[in-house]
C-alpha cells in the first residue's frame, strides 16, 4: 500500500510583527512544519513500520524555502517528497479548488491508496483540503481522525472522529481514502541526526504545474485576500502593569477580592 | 439564485446551537440578496427537528428523512438536490466537526467557491467574508468571486434566530450514494478523577509550560490558590494531563468563577470551552495573544516569573 501525506509549511508571526498590505511582514513570520501535518507524516511512517505501508510520499504546494519543511517528513520517515511551485501560486492566495487540483495531478502519477493530512492549516485555518480532494478523485474521506486502524486485508480503515464535546464517532471507511488527521492521534517524533543526515540524501521532486500537465488557468483561484489588519479588541481587560513581583501582588489582590484563597 | 439554503445539525436527538446561529447568518444574508431562506434538516427525528427550527424568517423547510445519525453522503446528496430544486445560490453551514466532513465535498462537487470559518461578511454587489488566520492575530476580508458559494459559520459569532415562524415545511426524498464510511457507533471520552466543570477557581495551562517536568510551577499555583487544574489541547495531546482535563470545544465547557489561563494563547476551539467563566485571568508574554481580547484582567510577562510570585503571595 502507498501512502501520500500532504504536508504544508506554515508561516507564524512574531510576538512584534508589521502588516504589509494583505499579508504579515516577511521579517515577521517564521517557518515551520503544520503542527497537525506533523501527526499524518507520523501515522503513515507508522503504517511504514508495521508493514502495512510500502512507501511514503510527501507531497506540498510550496516554494523553494519550504524544502527545509519538508525534509522534517523525510528525516522523520517519509521515503520521498514531491513539491509543486509555480508563479502562478506567488500571484495570490491559492483558494480550496487551486490545491485540490494542484493535488489531483500528484495523485494521478503516484496513485496512491490512502491520502493522510492534517485536519487544518495552522496559518489559513481552512480545514477543508482532504475533503474537497476526496470528493475530486473518487476517494471515500473521513475529517477530524484521532483515532486510526488500517485493516489492510479487508480494505478498510477503521478511524474515530472527534466531535465537540468529548463524543467520538466511530466509523468504517472502505479505501482508497483522505483522511484529515487531529493532534493526539499518535506521539509525533523528534526526527534523529540519522534522519536528518539521510533526508538530505532523499529525493524531493520539484514539479511546476507545467509538468503535471496544468496551466495557471487551472489553478485561478475564486477568492481574494482584500484587507488583513489587527482586529480592534473589544476587550476591556485590565492589564496589570510592574515587573513580575508587582503584577503578582496585584494579581493577588484581585483574587482575594473575588474570594480566592487556599 | 438568490436565496440561500442553510443546512441544520443535529447529534442524539438535539439540534445543536450553530443551527440556530446559521440561521440569523443566513437570514441576514438572504436579506441582502433579497431572496428567501431555506432550511433543509436531515436525518433523525426531523418532524420534530422542523418544528423546533421554525423560527423567524424561516421561509422553507425542507426535511430528509434518511437515516439518524450525520452521514455525509446522505447531507452531500441533500444539499445538492436541494441546490438543484430551489433557487439557493449561496449555502450556509455550520463550522463545526461534521459541517467541515462535508462542506468542502458539497462545494467541490458543486464547483461553488468555498469559505470556512466566516466570523462575518458584508454582501453588497458581491460577497466579502471576515475570516482570521494566523491563529487569530489578524483579521483579513476575503472577495469571493461570483454569486454562488458555501459559506461556513464560526459558532458563537451569530445570535441565535429566535421567534416563531411560519415556514412551509416539505419533505423530500433522497437517492444518496452506497456508504463507503459507515458509521458504527459513538464514544465519550472517559470521565476519570475530577471533573473540572465542577470546580469555583481553574488554573488552566497551556504550551507555554514548554516542558512536562514544568508543570510543578503552576500545581503550585493550583495547590496555593485551592484550585483545579485543567488545560490547553497540547498539554493533553502530550499525555502530560489526562483527557479529562482538557478545556476546550473538544474537551470541557467550564464557567469557574475564576479561570486562570497561563501560557494559553487563546485559539477559538478554547476559548469555546472557557468563555463563560465570571472572571477570566491570562498570563502571557505576547501582548497579541488572542486570550487577552476576552480577559479581564491580563499580565504580560513570562509565567516562570510571575507564576513563582503569585505562589508567595498566597503562601
Ligand atoms: C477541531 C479542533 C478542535 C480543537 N479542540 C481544542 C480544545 O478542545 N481545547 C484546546 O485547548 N484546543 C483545541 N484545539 C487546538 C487549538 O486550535 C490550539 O492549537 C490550542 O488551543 C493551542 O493551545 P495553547 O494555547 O496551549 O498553545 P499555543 O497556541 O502554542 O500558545 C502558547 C502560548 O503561550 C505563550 N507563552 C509561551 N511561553 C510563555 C511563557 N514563558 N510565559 C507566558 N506565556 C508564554 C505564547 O505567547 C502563546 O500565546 C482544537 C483544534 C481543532 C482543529
Amino acid at each position: 500500500m502507498k501512502v501520500l501525506v500532504t504536508v504544508k509549511e506554515v508561516a507564524e508571526p512574531d510576538d512584534d510583527f508589521a502588516i504589509e498590505g494583505t499579508d504579515i511582514a516577511e521579517a515577521d513570520l517564521e517557518y515551520d512544519l503544520n503542527e497537525w501535518d506533523d501527526y499524518a507524516v507520523e501515522a503513515a511512517v507508522q503504517l511504514a513500520e508495521a508493514g502495512i505501508a510500502d512507501e511514503v510520499v510527501a507531497v506540498t504546494i510550496g516554494p523553494e524555502r519550504s524544502e527545509e519543511t519538508i525534509r522534517m517528513a523525510l528525516a522523520k520517515g517519509a521515503d520521498r517528497a514531491v513539491r509543486v511551485w509555480d508563479d502562478a501560486f506567488e500571484a495570490g492566495f491559492a483558494d480550496v479548488a487551486a490545491k485540490v487540483t494542484t493535488f489531483e495531478a500528484v495523485v494521478e502519477a503516484e496513485e496512491p491508496d490512502l491520502i493522510l493530512g492534517g485536519v487544518q492549516a495552522a496559518d489559513t485555518g481552512f480545514g477543508a483540503t482532504g475533503v474537497a480532494l476526496a470528493e475530486r478523485i473518487g476517494f471515500e474521506h473521513a475529517a477530524v481522525v484521532n483515532d486510526l486502524d488500517i485493516d489492510a486485508d479487508a480494505g478498510v480503515a477503521q478511524v474515530h472522529r472527534e466531535l465537540e464535546g468529548g463524543v467520538e464517532e466511530l466509523t468504517d471507511v472502505d479505501l482508497p481514502a483522505v483522511l484529515t488527521v487531529q493532534t493526539g492521534l499518535n506521539e509525533p517524533r523528534y526526527a534523529s541526526l540519522r534522519g536528518i543526515r539521510q533526508a538530505q540524501r532523499k529525493e524531493i521532486d520539484a514539479t511546476d504545474l507545467a509538468d503535471l500537465g496544468l496551466t495557471a488557468d487551472d489553478v485561478a483561484s475564486a477568492l481574494e485576500i482584500t484587507s488583513m489588519y489587527e482586529p480592534e479588541s473589544e476587550s476591556d481587560a485590565e492589564i496589570l502593569e510592574g515587573d513580575a513581583g508587582e503584577s503578582a501582588a496585584r494579581l493577588a489582590e484581585v483574587l482575594r477580592d473575588k474570594g480566592v484563597s487556599a | 439564485m438568490s436565496d440561500v439554503l442553510v443546512v441544520a445539525e443535529h447529534r442524539r436527538g438535539e439540534i445543536r446551537d450553530v443551527s440556530y446561529e446559521a440561521i440569523t447568518a443566513g437570514r441576514e444574508l438572504a436579506d441582502a440578496r433579497d431572496g428567501d431562506l431555506h432550511l433543509a434538516v436531515v436525518s433523525g427525528d426531523v418532524e420534530q427537528f422542523a418544528d423546533d427550527l421554525n423560527r423567524k424568517g424561516v421561509d422553507a423547510i425542507h426535511t430528509v428523512a434518511n437515516g439518524e445519525e450525520f452521514d455525509h453522503n446522505v447531507y452531500q446528496a441533500s444539499v445538492e438536490r436541494l441546490l438543484g430544486e430551489t433557487d439557493a445560490g449561496a449555502v450556509v453551514i455550520p463550522n463545526s466537526v461534521n459541517g467541515l466532513d462535508y462542506a468542502p465535498a458539497v462545494a467541490e462537487a458543486s464547483d461553488l467557491p468555498l469559505v470556512t470559518d466566516a466570523v462575518g461578511f458584508e454582501y453588497d454587489d458581491g460577497m466579502t467574508v471576515t475570516r482570521e488566520m494566523y491563529g487569530s492575530k489578524v483579521e483579513t476580508t476575503v472577495d469571493v468571486t461570483g454569486d454562488r458559494f458555501v459559506l461556513t459559520v464560526r459558532g458563537g459569532e451569530w445570535a441565535p434566530a429566535e421567534g416563531v415562524g411560519d415556514a412551509a415545511v416539505g419533505a423530500v426524498d433522497v437517492d444518496h450514494p452506497e456508504s463507503g464510511a459507515r458509521v458504527t457507533g459513538f464514544e465519550e471520552v472517559a470521565g476519570g478523577d475530577v471533573d473540572i466543570a465542577d470546580a469555583d477557581v481553574l488554573v488552566s495551562v497551556g504550551r507555554g509550560i514548554d516542558e512536562e517536568e514544568n508543570l510543578e510551577v503552576v500545581e503550585e499555583l493550583a495547590d496555593a490558590l485551592g484550585a483545579t487544574l485543567s488545560a490547553s489541547r497540547p498539554i493533553v495531546d502530550n499525555g502530560w494531563l489526562p483527557k479529562n482535563r482538557q478545556v476546550g470545544q473538544s474537551g470541557k465547557v467550564v464557567t469557574p468563577d475564576v479561570y486562570i489561563a497561563v501560557g494559553i494563547s487563546g485559539a477559538v476551539q478554547h476559548v469555546a470551552g472557557m468563555k463563560g467563566s465570571d472572571t477570566i485571568v491570562a498570563i502571557n508574554t505576547d501582548p497579541n495573544a488572542p486570550i487577552f481580547d476576552i480577559a479581564d484582567y491580563g499580565i504580560v510577562g513570562d509565567l516562570f516569573d510571575v507564576v513563582p510570585e503569585l505562589v508567595d503571595e498566597f503562601a
